[in-house]
């Protein structure tokens, strides 16, 4: 087995609003879906933060590839973030760029060779059913095909792990399907993905290992579909 | 670095105004260097000219012989600060204070002009401190009657300098200070107007340096501008004072080159200090 990323006894302590993850311990193995629950203010958000090392733990340790909280520099997070495809619930695509520019440039800001990035865009947008709408810009397409422009970014450098922080947060049922649907295939053809969501149907339909947050505090790590039903 | 580039131009496009404004800051710290620089240049050239003049004329009592004098012009020519040593005899002072400096004919009694030992300094020792000196040391020889030079002259192109240097030092100190804030708030504008972009790239994995160019190239181009548009303004100021006063020297194409340098390195200096503290308060939420 080997691991992608690891938190041993991670806790997150805001300055202001006190304490948004403790003591938090879990492990995500090679090619794992994971989904990610708990009510809101539960540390869904702080969690996937810490992955990416846009927040530092206040006491563990988070490990992320070969990369560790506990030795990691700040200037060598561009290395870890280059490996990571992010998503979020709002896409946060580039509204003034056509949506080939907006994967375009995940490549150009990374320092691909100029000669490639064509080439690789076309594919990625291909890869999320997109190929036909590449000049268009992002306020013609539907929420449900901004995400998945916004996921052909995050695999624009081939990441070995996508967190999506509820990214079907906006979208009707049939779009959330598509979009869980492309994580599927992405997560099929080798990438672990971590899925925050408040979506409980999803987690039981997949049968796939979820994380259950509350408090901050991780209530249970399994597959056991059937608690989910008490919960609703 | 073409898309650096290509941002940092798409930054004037959208803040035209406070760009112009940061390039003229610029422009006005460099040309207040730049000016009071020529005005410095050219007093030195005066200086030099004058300088050249510059001779000590000892006057020597009546009746001086031969050998005293001999003996006295010897030891002066010996001075460490002293280049040459001549007589001038009574007849000839006559003939020669026709033709001398203005500045030197009140020195001289129409009529009766006594012979004299003509001193001139080394150059780098004509300062006014080193003139007086050299002139009390040869006012010790008895026969000395008395020693004139063209002091005053010196000493106050020599103050006129000094001016002319700190003025221009702290005037463009106090400008480059308001380039360099003004920079900074073009800068922080800049960051604000990109911040969506900055958070992607971020997201991504651009690196620090990846994220910071853009903006640093645009606070150098900024300065490089400033730069080219003081020389410009210390040209027309000087071909204004030849056609007009007097005849002038401007700064030679090195100099030229120094200041937009200058300019460059102000507009870098400026864009350094506020983009990581701009950049970070953009990154907080990313
Ligand atoms: N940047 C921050 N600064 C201070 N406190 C924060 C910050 N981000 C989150 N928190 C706090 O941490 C706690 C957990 O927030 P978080 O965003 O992780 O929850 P979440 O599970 O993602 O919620 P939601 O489902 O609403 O997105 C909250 O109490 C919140 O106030
Ligand atoms: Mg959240």
């Amino acid at each position: 087995m080997s691991g992608v990323l690891r938190l041993d006894a991670v806790t997150k302590e805001y300055p202001r609003t006190g304490v948004a993850v403790r003591d938090v311990s879990f492990a995500v193995d090679k090619g794992e879906f994971v989904f990610l629950t708990g009510p809101s203010g539960s540390g869904k958000s702080t969690l996937l933060k810490l992955l990416s090392f846009a927040e530092r733990p206040s006491q563990g340790d988070v490990k992320v590839s070969g990369f560790s909280s506990a030795t990691l520099r700040d200037r060598e997070i561009p290395q870890l973030r280059r490996r990571l495809g992010i998503v979020f619930q709002d896409f946060r695509l580039l509204t003034d760029r056509t949506v080939e520019a907006n994967v375009a440039f995940a490549l150009e800001v990374t320092g691909a060779a100029a000669g490639t990035i064509g080439t690789k865009v076309g594919r990625l947008l291909t890869q999320v059913g997109l190929a036909s709408k590449a000049t268009a810009m992002p306020h013609e397409l539907s929420g449900g095909e901004q995400q998945r422009v916004a996921i052909a970014r995050a695999l624009a450098n081939d990441p070995f792990l996508l967190l999506a922080d509820e990214p079907t947060g906006n979208l009707d049922e049939r779009a959330t399907r598509g979009i869980v649907q492309l994580l599927r295939e992405i997560n099929a053809l080798g990438t672990a993905v971590i899925m925050a969501t408040h979506d409980l149907s999803l987690i039981m339909r997949s049968g796939y290992r979820y994380l259950e947050l509350e408090r901050g505090t991780l209530l249970y790590d399994g597959t056991d579909a059937r608690r989910l039903t008490r919960h609703q | 670095m073409r898309l650096a580039m290509r941002e940092a131009l798409l930054a004037f496009r959208r803040a035209p105004l406070l760009s112009a404004l940061g390039i003229t800051t610029i422009a006005f710290s460099l040309f207040a260097f730049g000016l009071f620089g020529l005005v410095t240049i050219n007093i030195r050239d005066a200086l030099r000219a004058v300088e050249d003049r510059v001779e000590l004329r000892a006057f020597l009592v009546d009746g001086t012989t031969e050998d005293a004098l001999a003996t006295a012009m010897g030891d002066i020519g010996a001075f460490p600060e002293v280049r040459e040593v001549g007589y001038v005899s009574s007849d000839s002072a006559l003939v020669r204070s026709r033709e001398e400096l203005a500045e030197f004919s009140d020195v001289f009694d129409a009529s009766v002009l006594p012979a004299s030992i003509e001193v001139r300094l080394r150059e780098g020792q004509r300062d006014p401190v080193t003139v007086q000196a050299v002139a009390d040391r040869i006012a010790t020889y008895p026969f000395i009657d008395d020693v004139r030079f063209g002091l005053e002259w010196v000493t106050k192109l020599y103050a006129v300098r000094t001016a002319a240097v700190y003025t221009g030092i702290g005037l463009g100190i106090v400008f480059a200070l308001v380039a360099v804030i003004i920079i900074g708030s073009t800068i922080r504008m800049a960051v604000l107007a990109r911040a969506r972009e900055i958070e992607i790239m971020r997201l991504v994995g651009a690196t620090n340096g990846f994220v910071r160019l853009p903006f640093l190239i645009e606070g150098t181009l900024k300065g490089m501008l400033g730069g080219v548009l003081a020389v410009g303004m210390a040209y027309l100021a000087h071909t204004a004072v030849s056609r007009m006063l007097f005849e002038t020297v401007f700064f030679t194409p090195a100099q030229v080159g120094i200041g937009i340098a200058a300019g460059a390195a102000l507009g870098f200096l400026g864009s350094l200090l506020s983009v990581g503290r701009h950049l970070r308060a953009v990154w907080r939420d990313a």
